[in-house]
């Protein structure tokens, strides 16, 4: 699964890490996490909390002398943490922010933000008793409604049924390659 | 009249939808005509990518189906999130005669890779810099802007093929032309957090604090985006930014289609600029 990300190729120069406008934050960085893939230890980079601060931003993939799809493998990290539930804690409301994301675009064919916001916003207070993230951006609903920016019903695709055939598909398909590197 | 497909994506109809209304408006005064994909879905946006690989090709490729049946041969995608996305697809399928055919039957249309993705920068160049110098009737005398493309307009390179990847300057050309002077700056490609607001708040904050003062201290009087995001984190944030950093900051913040609407005479009504968090 890694192979598409030309891992092998990385000498580790640090181009990818010196780009990184989150790598601060991490606590793995960018080329340590290409090197553990390179090693084979995928469970470790799977685990860290780095994989989650990754903003996708590309600046890695795009810089890299080597043309290692640095981006593309915190993608395939992420898919397998997510998947066999071995993120750390400590992010894992963006974890469950993308996987609401999913789930609402599986229903609706199109994002319906207020309903992402309330879901993300109950699951998040569920599964980390998340008080300050429930409350905080109460304020805003009524400055975006004055701006006629909040969409209370959203909108829907016509074909829903064609929708949730593409969204099945992908999961069987992801069930048959086994999920494993 | 010239006719582009139009592919929206799900910020343009929801709370971006100042963006769209401002890039529509710029089309009628330009005479072009937008036909908006039928029935379009989401593209995933990094939900998918970051979750399932093969979702986040079926989901672009359903909408590259569509435009195909529908015979759209070029497709204007002012999100650079979707246009990337969409782009990616395209390539993935190109090299690839297996996955194209199984992509085909998972999205339920054929895919022949004949549709062509263009952001709003290209929707402009293509229109022309000389016929859009030409109908300019409000030069933009007062404005000083810092030129920001963000991640996904040039990035992955191999992917977008589109501008100078470290260096862009095809908004700064556009906004020349309109009379517009841009400044030179440090955080032109930096990202502003993209689509962690939600999930990742802080560090959202961050990034954009880092931006929005960088382009106040070379100069710039407002900031240009040609993304939904990246306007969230900079204008709708921009309240957060500055409570969190103790710094007033006033840093009026405009889609590209907010000035190119402006010089031709449009006002900010129509151009939903009122709508914006941070006004002068």
């Amino acid at each position: 699964m890694f192979v598409e990300t030309a891992v092998q190729d990385c000498y580790q120069c640090g181009k990818c890490t010196a780009g990184c406008p989150v790598a601060q934050h991490m606590d793995f960085m960018p080329n340590r996490i290409v090197r553990l893939v390179q090693t084979g230890d995928v469970e470790e980079a799977q685990g860290c909390l780095g994989i989650w601060y990754c903003v996708s931003c590309q600046t890695c993939t795009t810089r890299c002398p080597q043309s290692v799809d640095c981006a593309g493998i915190m993608d395939r990290l992420r898919e397998l943490s997510a998947k066999q539930g071995t993120y750390p804690k400590g992010l894992r409301r963006v974890v469950l922010f993308q996987q609401a994301f999913l789930d609402n675009v599986r229903r609706n064919g199109r994002l319906n933000e207020v309903e992402l916001i309330g879901q993300f916003k109950t699951v998040a207070f569920l599964k980390d008793f998340n008080v300050p993230l429930l409350m905080k951006d109460a304020l805003l609903a009524p400055k975006l409604m004055q701006r006629g920016k909040f969409h209370l019903m959203g909108e829907k695709v016509r074909d829903r049924g064609v929708v949730r055939r593409i969204f099945d598909r992908c999961m069987n398909d992801d069930a048959k390659a086994g999920g494993s590197p | 009249m010239t006719a582009f497909g139009y592919y929206p994506g799900c910020a343009l109809h929801g709370s971006s939808n100042d963006y769209e209304k401002s890039v529509r408006a710029c089309c009628e005064a330009l005479d072009v005509d937008l036909r908006e994909l039928d029935d379009w879905i989401c593209c995933g946006a990094t939900a998918a990518h970051s979750l399932n690989h093969t979702l986040s090709l079926a989901l672009p490729a359903r909408n590259l189906g569509i435009a195909e049946r529908d015979g759209l041969e070029q497709i204007l995608t002012p999100c650079p999130m979707c246009s990337m996305e969409l782009i990616k697809t395209q390539r993935a399928l190109e090299g690839d005669e297996a996955l194209r055919a199984k992509m085909a039957d998972v999205v339920e249309l054929p895919l022949e890779g004949k549709a062509e993705v263009i952001n709003l920068i290209q929707l402009f160049q293509q229109i022309g810099i000389d016929r859009l110098h030409e109908a300019v009737k409000n030069p933009l005398i007062d404005v000083q802007a810092a030129c920001y493309y963000g991640c996904l307009l040039t990035r992955p390179a191999r992917v977008v093929e589109f501008d100078d990847c470290e260096h862009p300057q095809s908004m700064d050309r556009l906004l020349t032309a309109l009379g517009a002077t841009t400044v030179e700056w440090n955080y032109a490609t930096e990202c502003c957090g993209a689509g962690m607001t939600m999930a990742n708040e802080d560090t959202v904050l961050e990034l954009s604090y880092k931006i929005l003062s960088n382009a106040a201290a070379h100069g710039a009087n407002c900031l240009v985006v040609a993304c939904p995001m990246c306007h969230v984190n900079l204008d709708m944030k921009q309240a957060d930014v500055a409570r969190k950093y103790g710094e007033s900051l006033d840093m009026v913040v405009y889609y590209l289609s907010d000035l190119v609407g402006l010089a031709l005479g449009l006002d900010e009504k129509a151009l939903a600029i009122d709508r914006h968090f941070v006004v002068k």
